[in-house]
């Protein structure tokens, strides 16, 4: 009985096999075959044998060939949330077990933080690389040798498309578009190895949601998917999609610099340097060839570039010149190193005191501002880490308000705007653990700053011209400077 | 029944009222039966005809698989679906199918007529998504199907289905091992595929596929090279680590001889050792030194790999700036790694995970190249928002960084850092001044100091980590720190972490002599507590015991033995082997004695130091940037990186012949030396490409690019241009040096083997004629040189020999030339043909050569009686003779019977019309075509060629008629040179026009695209975005044609040629109007 079974399916088989090697041989066959052999008809017979045996899909001979040892990229990826749950996972070959995460979640463990989650962890069959963003775990499993910052640099670029598409890179995002996001993860990835990865293609291949087309897919049961199929990929500016039409043409320019700064107990400068970024925003309609220059372009010390800049154009004439991507994008990331060079807008005195045998201490901290180059310094915030003694503190603020938490030990200072007649500050008392002996490390202080208006490099955009386009733009440029990483030692 | 509510159910969100929840929780105990229940539901709904339902059951398997369930039972509703119209729901069922085809096999194989259909569809995107999807079904039954498919798909039109069938080669591969012979075939045609799209896919393929055969490589490693700047990040990644692997299996290492020369400077490149003592002054010297007096020449394959890579350090993406980083690290010389310090740090900046493979890397790089890094010695410093595995590496950069010079800024850092609240990271930074202190000794003494100060700090772990730091100092020198010994005996009181417990007893137990009056005391205290000890500090304690009783065994005789006594009850099989074998050891008994007499020795035996080295030493015989590094083990799948070769293989495998059919010639080769720095970049980039791939500007960038490439570079080579001085006398600016230099290099390669410049008889022509082109041109003034000098300099030595040799018979061309010879430009064309080809690859009638004229008929298969011919003008330089027009002639034959014989008869020519005939084909079978090159020299006149086209049995008289456009081969001159020629030019040798532009040909791209087609010439920049400037020669008498067009804006243009030839130029005017006005 079994074997008649065997025999059946094989025949079956076969004769499908016979079907697909004429249309190979001769593609004109091909159709009236598959018209010939009606789906229902095919199916219930194929129905009625796996009902009757489970195994009748699989000839012996067959399983042999397949899962040779060769690997690739990617091969499979878990998306864990905080609390550890494992709420998407999506494969690029084979099947692999949700178990491979315990080792992941063992490494987690055993790090504590999850700052301190080893991006790259070696188990028995399986490599796992992870990053960690926006409060998720993208972990994706390797089987073999690759570069670790090529998957750390897709991931994060899965995770950019998804912050792009949904705006939040948030597990209730993800779970919410789950459908979209299987979509992307499908052209992203081809085997393992990256297909389509800029925002251009991916929106022309499938269409972020909104609220209204949302509206709209319920009631017409249309998709996300577009229709018309993309050209992007096909041409050499894969990062810009075809037949883009404004009715206002814009383009926007934010110089972004950030200051990073290690200031020591004297004030003086350890360490400081500028990392700026120009975002664009760009809406212009058709192929526009653009050339920012600027004042001083010298200034600017390392370059990274989207990959539409000319490298060349830069390289001899310091101009920008490129066919920008739709939309927002980040053009280039730069670096001024040069210590001399860097203004430091703010000061900080600080004291903090520990009477001998008692379980409190002073706390002064006073903020103003050295070289501000006559613009207003905004937003600030200071975060003082307190050692761990400290048990609770009583502080008034000249200006702005505070928060200790005690079980963070975080002090966060909200400065709000410096004028110069009053300079704000913040004194008061420090409580301890009663008996505890007075604490050693210091506490760092971290400050946050920003200031309208400004780039604090000097950088300054000459001008933007627009080629191979008739119509006039609406240009502008933004500058503002902001503190990075910006810590005082105490 | 309304779609939306069923599917935000299923979304995740709490279930619609009315709506029944299923299976949310896969523990939950209902599960099976409501999901046998919903997957009712889900088939009804792929069963309707609704597209609406469809998507939504579609929708909800797909939410479905993401969360990791099993949906398999769905299969043959599902892949029914295959053949749905409707776009996003045939998406969605390709996401089921690939996810369970495996577990479906016979179900599966219905869907894979749908994909066949989906192969041969006009749109390349359904063609691409089909073998997608086909090839990523595993099951093995269709493996023929898909190696078929593959192979058509790798001849496909469209790039993009290329590209997709590069990956589909890995799958496949992947499924059944057996096809590898077919996928390798398949690898190799890819791999000559020119466009940028495809480039990476098909390496990545090779890579996963065949890896060991690097031979594929050769005839494709300068095309990789030149089109590495276009290519997109993830390939370029992929490209840069196989290339560098190609290097060091190609190229001589480039510091192999600096061992040679000084032997000194070689160790310490290699041994940190003594590059640690030495400091990095010296080295640096050792560096500016060497070039200057190296033999060594680099090959200027590896040269070009160096270049072509280096502006990718400026790239966005962190994976592509360290895989140029470890192939500048892994490839280049000495002096010019240092490059890549700057990108490096600047990923410093970048996300967390980033940060943290590149300071591994780094961490690596360090021990070797310190110097490289030491100007950024700040950028490691540590704040207290770094994660702690980042601090703990960037402290491990610090630790290889320090040197005597820098010593007190690192150290006072340090000091910043012992006050963290990270205990681990405290930890780390004692560790870490250890080993500074003991790599440099000027700052022991300080760091003992600042040590010991620490173990009164009030933390436990910092006291303990301390001690075992200090224990480790105090054995390099022990006699100096009695009071420091004495101190720690004091802390045995305090400290209770038994890794610093136990360090203590060792140190009082080895140095007993030192402190003789506590360290017995300190044996009472321990021999008191001996039980609650940890098993560490008990075997210490033994330890202790045992060097006591040797030394002084008036005091301790006694506690040794109650130690002893204790230890042999312990828990501890350890502890009491121990306490038995010491025991023995030390008490004399009556047998034993020949082993106590020596005891001494052995405990007392003078220790080395401990060498506190990072652990990251070594580690770069893992290839840099690799997973494998990373985890310091070798991952599966690791490709070793080779040694260098001791003898550098045949360099010429790399030569791209000039082939009969295709069209490259030896493009790569040239591009190679023309070829600046990034022109690729601005010659692929787009549309506008045309507006901007200025051919003059980008020597002009070259030579600007050559004098950046580092000064180990332009000065070795200008060195090596003094011994060359005699045999090349001519020479081109001084900012063409290191171009002209790469191209004698080359002269000199091809020479050595045959035996130092004495060329073989048929080299013997080309070398006469270079030589008396070149006793003209000295003869010329300085400014006169100029020009042609360039002209000689783009004449590949390789390629002259390969067309002295593969015609050996040339007849002299009637007119003896002028100018060197024109070649060199023709190729030229192709070359930059090439580049506008890749931008325009979806256009099909230019994947073929461009020539305005196309496909012409030269005979009629009815005239022919079966035979038909055609012929167009590939625009290639003639291989025979360079004042030939090259000729491709197709012969296809669609008769009943074989066509024997083809050959050309005599021919009645016009005076000074030659012929370079094509080689007889000896038969052409029926249905079957053929293709021939002839070249003709049409002595600059547009008069036809006339000639007898013979079979066996046939003689056809034929004739072609040559576009004037077909005459001139480009050439490539600055602006300025332009300029000067056009000044040359004037009066009866300018012909002007005046015509309208239409609107359809305004844009820069078009205009140039008519031009070049028009006529074989190639574009000058221009500083107006409105003109247009266009120049090439004749190919006979190698006479400048100029073409200068300007466009007004409103549509108005001159057209302006100027020429010697003043038929051409009239007639050019004539043909490129047309061209510009249809």
């Amino acid at each position: 009985m079994l074997s008649l079974k065997w025999r059946l399916s094989s025949q079956l088989r076969s004769s499908c096999i016979f079907n697909l090697s004429n249309i190979v041989d001769r593609g004109g066959v091909f159709e009236a075959v598959n018209q010939a052999i009606s789906w229902p008809l095919q199916l219930r017979v194929l129905a009625a044998f796996s009902a009757s045996s489970a195994s009748v899909c699989r000839g012996p001979g067959v399983e042999s060939l397949t899962g040779t040892g060769v690997g690739k990229m990617i091969h499979s990826l878990f998306l864990i949330n905080c609390s550890g749950d494992i709420f998407l996972e999506k494969h690029w070959k084979s099947v692999v077990s949700q178990s491979v995460c315990d080792y992941f979640f063992e490494a987690q463990e055993k790090a504590a933080d999850v700052e301190n989650v080893p991006p790259v962890i070696s188990t028995p069959h399986h490599y796992l690389i992870s990053i960690y963003r926006d409060k998720l775990f993208f972990v994706s499993v390797i089987q073999t040798e690759v570069p670790p910052l090529f998957v750390i640099e897709f991931l994060h670029r899965v995770a950019d498309t998804f912050q792009d598409y949904f705006g939040e890179c948030s597990e209730a995002a993800i779970k919410d578009n789950v459908v979209i996001v299987y979509e992307l993860l499908e052209e992203m990835l081809d085997n393992g190895f990256p297909l389509a990865t800029e925002s251009n293609i991916l929106k022309e291949l499938i269409k972020p949601p909104t609220i209204l087309r949302s509206v709209v897919n319920s009631i017409t049961g249309s998709s996300n998917v577009g229709d018309t199929l993309p050209t992007g990929q096909l041409s050499n500016i894969p990062w810009r999609r075809a037949g883009v039409k404004y009715t206002n043409n814009e383009a926007y320019f934010d110089v972004i610099e950030e200051i990073d700064a290690i200031i020591d107990k004297s004030g003086s400068t350890v360490f400081a340097e500028i990392q700026g970024v120009i975002d664009a925003c760009i809406k212009l309609s058709g192929m526009p060839d653009l050339s920012l220059s600027f004042m001083n372009p010298r200034l600017l010390d390392d370059v990274s570039f989207h990959p539409c800049i000319r490298f060349k154009r830069w390289e001899s004439e310091r101009v920008l010149s490129f066919i920008p991507p739709d939309g927002n994008f980040r053009l280039i990331s730069y670096r001024v190193s040069s210590q001399n060079l860097v203004a430091i807008p703010v000061y900080v005195k600080h004291s903090i005191s520990f009477k001998e045998n008692s379980s409190c201490g002073r706390f002064d901290i006073t903020i103003g501002p050295k070289q501000n180059m006559g613009k207003t310094i905004e937003g600030i915030t200071v975060t003082v880490h307190m050692p761990k003694v400290v048990l609770n503190m009583n502080l008034t603020p000249t200006q702005g308000s505070y928060t200790f938490d005690p079980v963070t030990k975080v002090l966060t200072w909200d400065v709000g705007k410096i004028t110069p007649q009053k300079l704000p500050s913040l004194k008061g008392l420090v409580n301890l653990q009663s008996g505890a002996p007075k604490p050693e490390e210091n506490p760092s202080l971290n400050i946050q700053f920003k200031i309208q208006q400004l780039a604090i490099s000097g950088l300054k955009v000459n001008r933007l011209d627009m080629y191979g386009e008739k119509y006039k733009p609406f240009k502008g440029v933004k500058y503002v400077t902001k503190a990075g990483k910006f810590q005082v030692y105490y | 029944m309304s779609a939306a509510p069923a599917y935000s159910e299923d979304k995740g969100g709490s279930a619609g009222p009315g709506e029944p929840e299923y299976g949310h929780d896969p523990a939950s105990g209902g599960i099976f039966s409501s999901d046998y229940k919903r997957h009712d539901d889900l088939k009804e709904m792929l069963d309707t005809n609704k597209d609406s339902l469809k998507l939504e059951a579609m929708k909800r398997i797909v939410a479905m698989i993401a969360r990791g369930k099993n949906a398999s039972d769905l299969f043959p509703a599902v892949v029914k679906n295959v053949a749905c119209k409707n776009i996003e729901v045939k998406k969605l069922v390709y996401v089921y199918l690939v996810r369970y085809a495996e577990e479906q096999q016979d179900l599966a194989l219905l869907s894979i007529s749908t994909f066949q259909r989906g192969l041969k569809d006009p749109n390349q995107l359904i063609r691409a998504s089909a073998l997608r999807v086909l090839s990523s079904i595993r099951v093995p039954i269709i493996v023929p199907i898909m190696m078929l498919a593959i192979k058509e798909a790798a001849s496909d039109m469209s790039p993009y289905v290329r590209k997709t069938a590069a990956h589909a080669i890995p799958k496949l591969y992947s499924l059944d091992s057996d096809q590898k012979d077919q996928l390798i075939e398949v690898i190799e045609k890819l791999l000559a595929d020119k466009t940028t799209l495809v480039a990476g896919s098909v390496v990545m393929a090779f890579e996963e596929v065949c890896p060991e055969r690097i031979d594929l490589i050769h005839k494709n490693y300068r095309k990789l090279c030149n089109l590495l700047i276009d290519v997109e990040e993830w390939g370029q990644v992929v490209i840069i680590s196989m290339l560098t692997r190609y290097a060091r299996t190609q190229f001589l290492s480039p510091t192999q001889n600096e061992s040679l020369l000084e032997e000194n400077a070689e160790k310490a490149f290699y041994g940190s050792e003594e590059d640690e003592a030495k400091g990095a002054g010296s080295e640096d010297a050792a560096a500016s030194a060497l070039p200057a007096r190296k033999p060594y020449v680099m090959d200027p394959d590896h040269r070009l790999l160096l270049r072509n890579t280096k502006p990718l350090l400026q790239s966005r993406s962190a994976a592509v700036v360290m895989a140029v980083a470890q192939l500048y690290f892994h490839l280049a010389p000495k002096a010019e790694v240092g490059v890549i310090a700057k990108a490096l740090v600047r990923l410093l900046r970048s996300h967390s995970e980033v940060q943290y493979v590149v300071l591994q890397n780094v961490a690596t790089m360090s021990i070797k190249r310190r110097g490289m890094f030491e100007p950024y010695l700040k950028s490691f410093y540590i704040r207290s928002t770094d994660p702690t595995q980042i601090k703990i590496l960037k402290l491990e950069v610090l630790t290889n960084l320090a040197n005597e010079t820098n010593i007190p800024t690192v150290l006072r850092e340090f000091q910043t850092y012992i006050r963290s609240m990270d205990k681990d990271f405290v930890a780390a930074t004692i560790q870490a001044i250890g080993r500074c202190a003991t790599n440099i000794g000027r700052v022991r003494d300080t760091c003992l100091n600042g040590l010991v100060q620490l173990l009164s700090n009030r933390d436990e772990l910092v006291v303990a980590e301390s001690v075992v730091v200090i224990k480790k100092l105090l054995q390099m020198q022990p006699a100096q720190h009695g009071e420091i010994i004495k101190h720690l005996a004091k802390l045995t009181d305090n400290i209770q972490v038994p890794m610093a417990r136990a360090s203590i007893l060792w140190l009082i137990g080895e140095y007993c002599e030192h402190v003789p009056r506590i360290a017995p005391d300190v044996l009472r205290k321990m021999a008191k507590s001996f039980t609650a000890e940890e098993d560490i500090v008990k075997l210490q304690v033994i330890n202790l015991a045992a060097k006591l009783y040797l030394t002084n065994s008036k005091q301790t005789k006694l506690l040794t033995q109650y130690v002893l006594s204790l230890a042999k009850y312990d828990q501890n099989y350890d502890i009491r082997d121990r306490a038995r074998f010491t025991r023995q050891l030390i008490v004399p008994s009556e047998q034993g004695g020949a082993l106590s007499r020596h005891a001494k020795k052995l405990f007392l035996a003078p220790k080395p130091a401990p060498v506190l080295e990072s652990s990251f030493k070594d580690r770069d015989h893992f290839q840099l940037g690799s997973l494998s590094h990373l985890l310091n083990a070798k991952a599966t799948g690791y490709q070793e990186l080779p040694d260098w070769p001791e003898e550098a293989p045949d360099p010429s495998v790399r030569n791209v012949e000039v082939p009969e059919w295709t069209k490259c010639s030896n493009r790569e080769k040239r591009k190679e030396k023309e070829k600046p720095f990034y022109s690729d970049s601005e010659g692929e980039s787009g549309p506008t490409e045309s507006a901007d791939s200025e051919p003059e500007s980008e020597s002009e960038s070259d030579s600007k690019s050559s004098s950046e490439s580092g000064s180990g570079d332009s000065s070795s080579e200008s060195e090596n241009e003094d011994q060359d001085e005699d045999e090349e006398k001519v020479r081109g600016s001084e900012s063409e040096q290191s171009e002209e230099d790469v191209e004698k290099r080359k002269t000199k390669k091809k020479k050595v083997p045959e035996g130092k410049g004495e060329a073989s008889s048929s080299d013997e022509g080309s070398d006469s004629s270079s030589s008396s082109s070149e006793s003209e041109m000295t003869s010329e003034s300085e400014e006169e040189q100029l020009e042609p000098a360039s002209w000689r300099r783009k004449t590949p030595p390789s390629l002259c020999l390969i067309i002295v040799l593969s015609t050996p018979t040339v007849t002299p061309p009637s007119v003896q030339p002028v100018s060197p010879p024109a070649i060199v430009s023709t190729s030229l064309a192709a070359d930059l043909e090439g580049l506008t080809l890749t931008d325009s690859t979806l256009v099909p009638s230019l994947l073929s050569p461009v020539s305005g004229v196309g496909r012409q008929e030269l005979l009629h298969r009815v005239a022919g009686e079966g035979l038909a011919v055609d012929y167009t003008f590939s625009r290639q330089p003639f291989s025979g003779d360079p004042h030939m027009v090259s000729v491709h002639i197709h012969f296809s034959n669609s008769s009943d019977t074989p066509i024997k014989g083809l050959h050309l008869g005599t021919s009645k020519l016009p005076a000074g019309i030659s012929i370079q005939e094509f080689p007889e084909i000896e038969s052409l079978e029926p249905g079957e075509s053929a293709t021939a090159v002839m070249g003709i020299n049409f002595c600059d006149s547009t008069q036809a060629a006339n000639f007898q086209l013979c079979t066996q049995t046939r003689q056809f008289y034929v004739s072609i008629q040559p576009p004037v456009g077909e005459l001139m081969a480009p050439v490539f001159m600055s602006e300025n040179e332009f300029k000067k020629e056009q000044g040359k030019l004037m009066g009866m040798n300018e012909i002007t026009e005046k015509l309208m532009l239409p609107d359809t040909c305004r844009s820069d791209h078009i205009v140039v695209q008519k031009v070049t087609t028009t006529a074989n010439l190639g574009r000058v920049p221009c500083g107006t975005s409105d003109e247009y400037r266009f120049a090439g020669r004749t190919l006979t008498s190698g006479s400048l044609v100029l073409l200068t067009l300007d466009a007004r804006p409103a549509g108005a243009a001159q057209l302006t040629v100027n020429s010697e030839k003043m038929v051409i130029g009239t007639m050019l005017v004539k043909d490129v109007i047309q061209a510009l006005i249809q």
